[in-house]
């Protein structure tokens, strides 16, 4: 669906969701069947509109997890302690409720197979949802561009995806994920336990002039790791940046 | 009509019977920060304070000069454009009718100018007799530099925008002339029982 | 709260921005009228918690362009982009 998606008018959609799950205990998926959807591509997100009776309304943007090669638009959503809209997205929404919804939207933050590589796909936390669908689109068009995911959660119940990662990346095609848990890890725990820096992104990070790098997360986190890439040597041009602003609780 | 989204409520509280809360308007609990760049962070030894433009003499006051003028506490319910509401905020500031004592003027309009660039406009009678101060303290604490600190223009009777946060001065004018977000659709005045949030309200 | 924490970048403004646009423009590249860096708008801060939009230079945080909506009205103001290649 590469090019289908740069959008003309952006009109209102009405969708209807088919399905709702639990990634972790504060974030859920929701699966959205929406007629007239024009494809999208990895990277991009939708604008989510909720109305109250009395006509109150409220707006706010959500990246879309899936890949473009799916049937379906699903949406990763997590709930903020203080939010408006997410702790109803993920408390109250349930299977059969429509959903008005716009988009795809984003042509900055996008990336397909035919972009090549090698890819780095930096996460904090929820930021992880877009990448997830570019890891996605990977994996449904077979490709083996050599993609590396570095992930940072709080805990291991944090790590949104965990299950599907962990398959993806057994397969060993090219795809590696490295996990960062920053507050709390399991006993033996192999991966990073601290927050993301300047050294673990040396160890982490392409040492390739053709790498591209994607950062999503905590506006802080994006931040400082877009800095350190170029003081890696990254062009700045190859990192792409997504800030979610504040970070959760 | 927009679809209606089963069950949802939004933030808002049910309507309040107290008749502070102007039209259009939502009570809230908490604190909302709503900045339109960087935060500024000038150094107290920086900062002063300036009284210019269309006076017979300018004035200015250092960190020190100011925290030395007579301060008042004050609780105060303010209105926020983007529609909620807080009763009975708590600050501490110098009145600006203090600020103004010894200045000699034919203006009948001011602009506050900030840290960051941020201007507004309002009528210099309504930052004068009791209705503005230069608050340096909220709820008991110095105000923390996401809500304005060291210092804002706290004007309540006023849609909070035109309480500037980071307030460096008052230009005095004899026109009055549109601020940063005035020039842009909000009303000149901004009365919020009138809800004048845009042009032409 | 920090300073950063409150910064989106130019995703944040794109449904907004393709409303008035009619079409994507986070790709567009921006030219800072006050210092002359060029940036990709999906590149450039924004801060939306605020009765408007503001997009501001990630280079010297000037403003390039600022955005009101008011149910059915809209300004813009793009001054502070001295050119923008769609």
């Amino acid at each position: 669906m590469a090019g289908a998606a740069v959008l003309g008018r952006l009109t209102w959609l009405v969708g209807e969701v088919t399905d709702a799950a639990f990634e972790t205990p504060r974030v859920r998926s929701l699966v959205l069947d929406v007629p007239g959807w024009p494809g999208h591509r990895a990277g991009q997100h939708v604008d989510v509109r909720l109305t109250a009776e009395d006509g109150y309304q409220a707006q706010r943007s959500y990246s879309i997890a899936s890949a473009p090669e799916g049937e379906r638009v699903v949406l990763t959503v997590e709930r903020l302690d203080d939010g408006e809209v997410s702790p109803y997205l993920v408390d109250e929404v349930r299977a059969g409720d429509p959903f008005e919804l716009r988009g795809p939207i984003g042509g900055y933050f996008v990336w397909e197979v035919g972009l090549g590589g090698p890819l780095l796909l930096v996460a904090g936390g929820s930021g992880v949802v877009p990448l997830m669908a570019m890891v996605r689109h990977r994996q449904a068009v077979g490709s083996s561009v050599p993609m590396r995911l570095l992930y940072s959660s709080r805990t291991l119940e944090d790590v949104i995806y965990r299950e599907e990662l962990e398959r993806l990346a057994g397969a060993r095609d090219g795809l590696e994920v490295v996990h960062a848990l920053t507050r709390d890890q399991p006993p033996g725990w192999p991966g990073y336990a601290r927050r993301i820096d300047a050294e673990m992104l040396r160890e982490v990070a392409w040492d390739d002039a053709r790498a591209q790098a994607f950062v999503c997360g905590p506006t802080r986190l994006v931040e400082s790791v877009a800095g350190e890439l170029v003081a890696l040597g990254y062009d700045p041009s190859r990192v792409k940046t997504e800030r979610f602003g504040p970070a959760g609780t | 009509m927009p679809l209606v989204s089963r069950g949802f409520r939004g933030r808002r509280r049910p309507d309040d019977e107290s008749g502070r809360v102007p039209p259009g308007q939502y009570l809230t609990e908490d604190f909302p920060v709503l900045s339109a760049g960087p935060t500024p962070h000038t150094p107290l030894e920086e900062w002063d304070f300036s009284i210019e433009g269309e006076v017979a003499e300018s004035k200015k006051w250092s960190w020190e000069e100011f925290r030395a003028l007579p301060s008042e506490t004050v609780t105060k319910d303010i209105h926020c454009v983007t529609k909620w509401s807080k009763l009975d905020t708590t600050w501490e500031g110098v009145s600006l009718d203090t600020l103004l004592e010894e200045i000699e003027t034919d203006a009948a309009y001011v602009t506050a100018f900030c840290d960051g660039g941020y201007t507004t406009n309002l009528p210099l009678e309504d930052v004068t007799e009791g209705k503005a101060w230069i608050a340096f303290d909220f709820d008991g604490e110095p105000l923390e530099p996401e809500h304005g600190g060291p210092a804002r223009l706290l004007v309540p009777h006023l849609y909070f925008w035109k309480s500037a946060k980071w307030v460096r001065g008052l230009r005095l004018m004899s026109d009055d002339e549109p601020g940063f977000w005035e020039e842009l659709g909000y009303h000149l005045y901004g009365d919020p029982w009138r809800e004048q949030r845009y042009w032409g309200d | 709260m920090e300073d950063a924490d409150l910064r989106l970048d130019g995703n944040a403004a794109a449904g907004l921005l393709g409303e008035i646009f009619v079409r994507e423009v986070t790709v567009a590249v921006g030219t800072c009228a006050a210092c002359g860096n060029r940036a990709e708008l999906g590149a450039v801060h924004v801060y939306m918690h605020a009765p408007g939009v503001v997009l501001r230079c990630p280079r010297c945080e000037a403003v390039l362009m600022r955005i009101v909506q008011a149910e059915s009205r809209c300004w813009l103001d793009v001054r502070g982009v001295r050119s923008l290649e769609l």
